[in-house]
Order: structure tokens, then sequence, then C-alpha cells
């Protein structure tokens, strides 16, 4: 990777549960003030918060150009119900939508369904997969141009450039086409995090986006270079794939120094999750690991949102910018253009569709 | 009175071909609607829900408009655009669970502040289940007792955190549903969104009798109203409930115009829209149940007698039986002389109130004045300005008549619609 690569930089907006929007609203513009390319809300049907798409949908006619990325299970819900939701937030945010599939492995989950028993983290990262591959085929389903609106035949649509999807997974199967025409970026941005190795390989496969946690450069690099190997063997171009080092971050009350009592300098936990130090800190490390090839960016979660991001923003963002390192607007309008990422040929169209 | 607006969306009243017919799909074309009906000070927003495209003679239906949005993901973008507007999603409760939709529900509510609704809907229909893993194997009885017992596990859920914010174990053992663990999304500002229910058999009306706020009906004439109304709030009693805790709705369709002539004149033009000469023989189809495409659509109906038993038509209610139906539309046509279309013309519209301002803001308070309905889900022709005329022009006289509110009274949709919150039942 040439070190003049675009750096990419996320934060998550969740944190202890809030049930007003105004407060994800604040968040998500103050994100966006730092031209970051999205933000996310992580979620679960265990643990108290809102539906996360249901939020940031609520902050599309909010906002104007951040990228928007709920978690959204695939355990326990239907795929063509998420194909569809995750298709529409695309519609009503113009193209910023994006989708961080998960799993749940937990009796408690199961439990509140009552449908399926809890299953082993594999078994329900390969269906993970299968999710997000028949949400693209669905996404797929409608060409770009199958609204026709023909008055003199009374067609609405051209039902030729329509397809049934006819997926048959080891748990579901989806007939199609889906009910939402194909959103404004042909696919909203899949993003995975890859950390764990059953998500891994459903990342290299599915993911637009991977996020992975790392303790050192030279880690973060290995694993990327990993997931670029493994997304070349399923047929992908390694380059359609971002890999962004995932960091929670605690920037304590100085620009430099961690918190007092503790001992100076950036702290970054055995596990490579959590980082400790001030925003200015922060901004080194991400010149140093991005310079040195090792992602394609970060996706910072604040420990504390309020405080945490607008020093990440204020702070982290606004030197990185000085120093040239990240962009101060944004260039285009969709989630995939802040990512460099190109709008998929649809796979049903004779020509690949517009791309 | 009240008012909701349903966005003019996949149905056969919707001209997509009029020059001021814009997306069906933007968002730009939900937010246009939406804030006229606020600017109405309606009740609320309603959309229709599809859970698989329709299909005739086995290939996709392309005649109508085609393609929806999913409704609770666009609703929570709406409630960032408005702020009094109910905000009424279509949720079908044979393809979804009781956990993962009460929690979505109870979201928009805490998103919009108070304003979510749900039109429970019910499927049979093998044909949709062959998009969800469970399939469609529930038939016409199970899918009521599946309903009922879906809502009230639902409001078991939005029960389950006491009104003073803290969360308790819930478990629900039923028929349909055994399920238990800890709701995550704390009582909403409505303590239950609204519920509303469609559907018009003796299961439907009891349904909605026993556990809805909101009946959205097709009865729009004023005798066949006032008949549903009757029957349908008498039914209340039983539940303990009393006349006005249930609001009788009716999807009706509307044409203005500076006089009653030019509205009628109007309203032609558009029935001759909708009903295309393809979209004639569609609907002949629909009841024949056979390949009709030889036929002339301004000639006179076949003389061939429909397929009960056909399946030529997806994903598409029936009305009736096709014999009956078919001998009903051959006597309309022999005693009238109408071609194809005309008979499709006359059979198929659903009420509409057609005049002038003046002449339809009196109509509907006729009708609300008879007991024949609490208020109208208007169903526009045009997206996205087909709310615009009434919102200007109906409205004022309503409000001048007092039928219809000047300002909102309250922040929520049940206040609007003048619910009571539900009972805390912890």
């Amino acid at each position: 990777m040439p070190a003049t690569a675009p750096l990419h930089l996320a934060a998550e907006i969740g944190g202890p549960p809030r049930y007003d929007p105004g407060h994800y609203t604040g968040l998500a513009r103050l994100a966006e003030r730092g031209a970051l390319d999205f933000v996310t809300l992580g979620d679960s049907f265990a643990r108290p918060g809102l539906d996360a798409l249901a939020v940031l949908s609520r902050l599309a006619p909010a906002t104007a150009r951040i990228g928007l990325v709920p978690t959204v299970t695939t355990t326990h819900t239907e795929p063509f119900h998420v194909s569809s939701a995750v298709a529409t937030l695309d519609w009503v945010s113009r193209g910023r939508a994006g989708w961080n599939v998960d799993v749940s492995t937990t009796g408690a989950e199961a439990r509140l369904f009552g449908r399926r028993p809890a299953a082993p983290a594999d078994e329900l990262w390969r269906e993970a997969g299968e999710s997000a591959d028949v949400g693209s085929r669905l996404w797929d389903s409608w060409e770009d141009d199958a609204e026709i609106r023909d008055v003199a035949t009374g067609r609405f649509i051209d039902r030729d450039k329509l397809h049934y999807v006819d997926f048959e997974g080891a748990s579901f199967s989806v007939r199609g086409p889906a009910i939402v025409p194909r959103p404004p970026q042909g696919h909203p941005v899949t993003v995975v995090d890859g950390t764990s190795g059953p998500a891994r390989e459903t990342a290299a496969r599915h993911a637009d986006v991977v996020l992975v946690r790392a303790t050192a450069p030279e880690q973060a690099a290995a694993v990327r270079t990993d997931l670029r190997r493994r997304a070349a063997a399923y047929g992908r171009d390694p380059d359609t794939l971002r890999v962004l080092v995932a960091l929670t971050v605690d920037l304590g009350d100085a620009e430099t120094a961690p918190e007092p009592g503790l001992e100076s300098g950036p702290l970054l936990a055995a596990d490579g999750s959590h980082y400790r130090g001030g925003p200015v800190d922060l901004a080194d490390l991400i010149t140093r690991w991005h310079r040195g090839g090792a992602a394609d960016g970060f996706h910072l979660t604040p420990i504390t949102p309020g405080r945490d991001l607008e020093r990440i923003v204020n702070g982290t963002v606004a030197l990185l910018q000085h120093r040239s390192l990240f962009r101060t607007f944004y260039p285009g309008g969709t989630l995939r253009e802040h990512l460099g990422l190109a709008r998929p040929a649809n796979r049903y169209a004779p020509e690949g569709g517009r791309a | 009175m009240h008012l909701a607006a349903h966005f003019p969306g996949v149905n056969n009243t919707t001209v997509w071909a009029d020059p001021r017919s814009r997306s069906q799909i933007d968002f730009s074309s939900f937010e246009h609607l939406a804030r006229a009906a606020e600017r109405g000070k309606f009740d609320f927003f309603f959309l229709a829900e599809g859970l698989r495209l329709r299909e005739h003679n086995g290939r996709i239906h392309d005649l109508d408009v085609v393609g929806r949005p999913e409704s609770l993901t666009v609703l929570a973008a709406l409630a960032a655009v408005t702020d009094r507007l109910g905000l009424a999603a279509t949720v079908n409760a044979t393809f979804n669970e009781p956990y993962e939709l009460a929690r979505r529900l109870a979201s928009l509510d805490h998103l919009s502040e108070g304003r979510a609704a749900w039109n429970v809907v019910t499927s049979f229909d093998a044909f949709t289940g062959e998009n969800f893993r469970r399939g469609g194997y529930l038939d016409r009885a199970d899918r009521y007792t599946r309903a009922t017992e879906f809502v009230a596990t639902a409001r078991e859920l939005w029960d389950s955190w006491t009104p003073d914010g803290t969360p308790r174990p819930f478990t629900h053992r039923g028929q349909h549903f055994a399920i238990e663990g800890e709701f995550t999304v704390p009582r909403s500002p409505q303590g239950h969104p609204v519920v509303i229910q469609a559907g018009d058999s003796p299961e439907g009306r009891e349904f909605a009798a026993s556990a809805a706020d909101v009946v959205f009906t097709r009865h729009g004439t004023l005798e066949s109203g006032r008949t549903f109304y009757a029957d349908v709030k008498a039914r209340l009693a039983k539940y303990g409930r009393a006349p006005g805790e249930l609001k009788i709705m009716p999807g009706v369709t509307f044409v203005l115009g500076d006089s009653d002539a030019e509205a009628q004149e109007r309203a032609a033009e558009i029935r001759l829209q909708q009903v295309s000469p393809q979209n004639a023989l569609l609907a002949l189809e629909q009841i024949w149940g056979r390949d009709l495409s030889s036929y002339d659509p301004d000639g006179p109906l076949p003389d061939i007698d429909p397929d009960p038993g056909s399946s030529l038509v997806q994903g598409r209610v029936k009305h009736g039986d096709p014999l009956a139906v078919a001998a009903r539309w051959r006597a309309l046509s022999e005693e009238k002389g109408l071609s194809i279309r005309q008979t499709v013309i006359e059979t198929t519209g659903r009420q509409s109130f057609i005049g002038s301002p003046r002449t339809v803001a009196a109509r509907l308070t006729e009708f609300v004045e008879a007991d024949a309905a609490d208020g109208f889900i208007l169903v526009p022709h045009l997206t996205p300005g087909g709310l615009d005329d009434f919102v200007d022009r109906v409205v004022p006289l309503l409000q001048e008549r007092g039928v219809f509110r000047s300002e909102y009274t309250g922040p929520t949709l049940r206040s609007h619609l003048g619910l009571a919150e539900p009972v805390w039942k912890g």
C-alpha cells in the first residue's frame, strides 16, 4: 500500500443506552463535521437500546454526507426483511447506508425468539455469509433501469429487468425478487468485524469493510494481507476491500497524557482493543500505522461518546487534516464514494448494468 | 373527524402516467406527502406493505406501480422531518417474530416521541412464504390466532419495563410463541404504539374489536359503512371496551374540482387512466382465472365462464366467488351496454368523494355524523402531490364546520385519536 493511500476514519456512536434521537443526531453531526467516512451503531437483541437501523434512519434526514452503518444481526432475523431494511436505509439517506453484519450466539438471545437453539459461532457466521450473499442478490434483483413507465404499453416496469434470486441456503431459501428497487449505491456497504476466525472467512468473502483488532502495526498488516489473500481466493479484487483497525479509545482529559495517576504516553491494551491516551497521541498512532501500510484506516469507539467523540473530531481528526493525512470535506455524496469503492455492477444485467 | 393519508403506492388507484407523477421510491416523495399531511393536521400517515411482487400468469406483474421501501425504516426517517404526524406501518404478523417487531415498533415510538402505529396484517399465502425461512404453512384459521397472540405478546413486552424505567424479565408461553428474557426498550412515549387492523372477515372484525385501536376498512358507502360500523362497535362490549376506544376509518379516494361538474369530469378521466385497456383485461383475468389477452377491452365481456380453481394471479387478495362476480359483471354490462373496460371502471372503484371542496367537506361530515365512519384514510392517486389540494382546500372547510381540528392538541398519535394511554399491566 503506497504511503499516499487515502486514510479512512469511522466512529461508533453507541455507548450507554439512550432513547432520545437528539443525542444520536448530535453525535452524527459532530462526526460529519470531521468528515468521517461513517458512523456505526452497535446492536444486539440482548442489550438495552433502540433498534440501530431505526436510529440511523432517523438520523438520515438530519445529516447530509456521513455514512450510516447499523449493526443488523442475521441469526434470528429474516434475510428478506434485513435486505429490504438496509436497502431502504440507502434510499432514505440517498446512498449513505452500510450494514455491520453480526450474529447472535447466546442462549439468552435464542430464548427471546423461541424458534431455534443457540448454535456455534462458525455455523452462525456461515449463515451470516449466506444472509449477506442473498442480500446482495436481492439488491441486484432489480436492474437499475427496470422502471420504464411506458405509457404506450401501460407497463410501469420492464419485467425482464427483474430477477428471481432462487437462493437456497443451508438454513433458509429466498425466491425473490426484492420488493425494494435497487438502492442508490447498488449495494449498501457491507461491514464485518473480522477479528474472530469464523467471522474473518465471511468477511473476506462478503465484506467491503473489515474491522480488525491488533496490538501492533505489524500484526494489523499481517491480518490485512491475510484478508486480501482470502478475498482474492474468492475471486474478489483485494483492492475493493477496506481493512480498518478497530480501537476503543479513552482520550482522558489531557492533550497528550492519560488520566492523572497513569503512566504518561499512550497505552494499548494487550488484546489491542483499548487505547488510552490523548487526542494528539492518537493522531500520531494513526499516522504511524497508516504510513506503515498496516491498515486502510481506523474505526474508533469512544468509551464515553459525548466526551471522546468531540476530542476525536476536534483534536485527532483536526490534527490529521492539518497534516494533510485526512480530507477536510466530502468530495462525494455516497458512502462508497467516501471509501473509494465503485458502485457494483449488477450480476443479473446483461452487461453488468450501470457501474 | 379523524384523517389519515395513505402513500399512493403499489395499487391500481395510483396514476403513474400523469406528468405530475414523480418517484415512487425517492425519500423526497415520502417527505412531500408527509409534510402535506402534517400541514393539514392529519392524525397519521399510512404505509402499506409488500413481501412478494405480484404475479400474473406466472410472470411478474408489470402494469401497476411495483416496488416500495420497507415501512418502518421510511417512517423512522420521516420522524425527523415531521413533529406531530402519526406514522403508521403495515407489518405482517405471519412473517415476523414478536420480540423483534415489538422492539422495532417501540424504537419508532421513541424516535418519533410517541407517534408510531402498527397496522397488523396476516397472510396464509405460501406464495409470499417463499421469501421466508418459515415458509407459508399457516392456514386461514391459524393466522388470526397467531396474530391475536402476536399482538398480546407484543403488549407484554411493551409492558415489561415498569413506568419508572426498570426492566423486568418476561415469560410468554402460548400456542404460537414460547419466549422469555428481557426486553431492551423502556416503555415508549405512548405506552403502546397504536394498533391498526385491516380485514373484513368475521375473524378480522373480532380481532379488531378485541385488540385494535383503529380499523382500516373498505366499507366506504354510507349504508355499508353504517352496517359495518354498528357491527364492529357492538362487538367491543364483550371485551370490556367502550365504543370510542376503536376508531373506524375507511380508505377512500377523492377528486376535487372548482365545481361538482368539473370534479366529475376529472374523476372520469382519472378512472380511464387507472383502468387502462391493459389493466381492464388484467382485472377481468383476475376474476375469470383465464388468459383473456385475445379479447378486445372495448368489446363485450367473454361468454366463457371463470375457472374457479385458477391460480392465475398470485400475491393479490381475491374478493368473492369468481362465478358470482362474473354473473354480476355480465348482468351490469348487459343492462347498461358496457364494454369490458367500462364494466371494470364501474365495478372496481372504491368509495370516492368527488366534487367541489365544499361538496366533499359536506359529504365527509355527513358520513361521520351518520355513524358510518369516525374518519377517513385518504388514498390520493398522485405521488407525491396528490394530497396538496385536499389539505389546502378541503381541510379549512372542515375546520370551519368545526368537525376537524385546527391545531394538534397533544403530542402523541394517541392524543390525536382521542385514545387513552394503555394502563400498565406489569
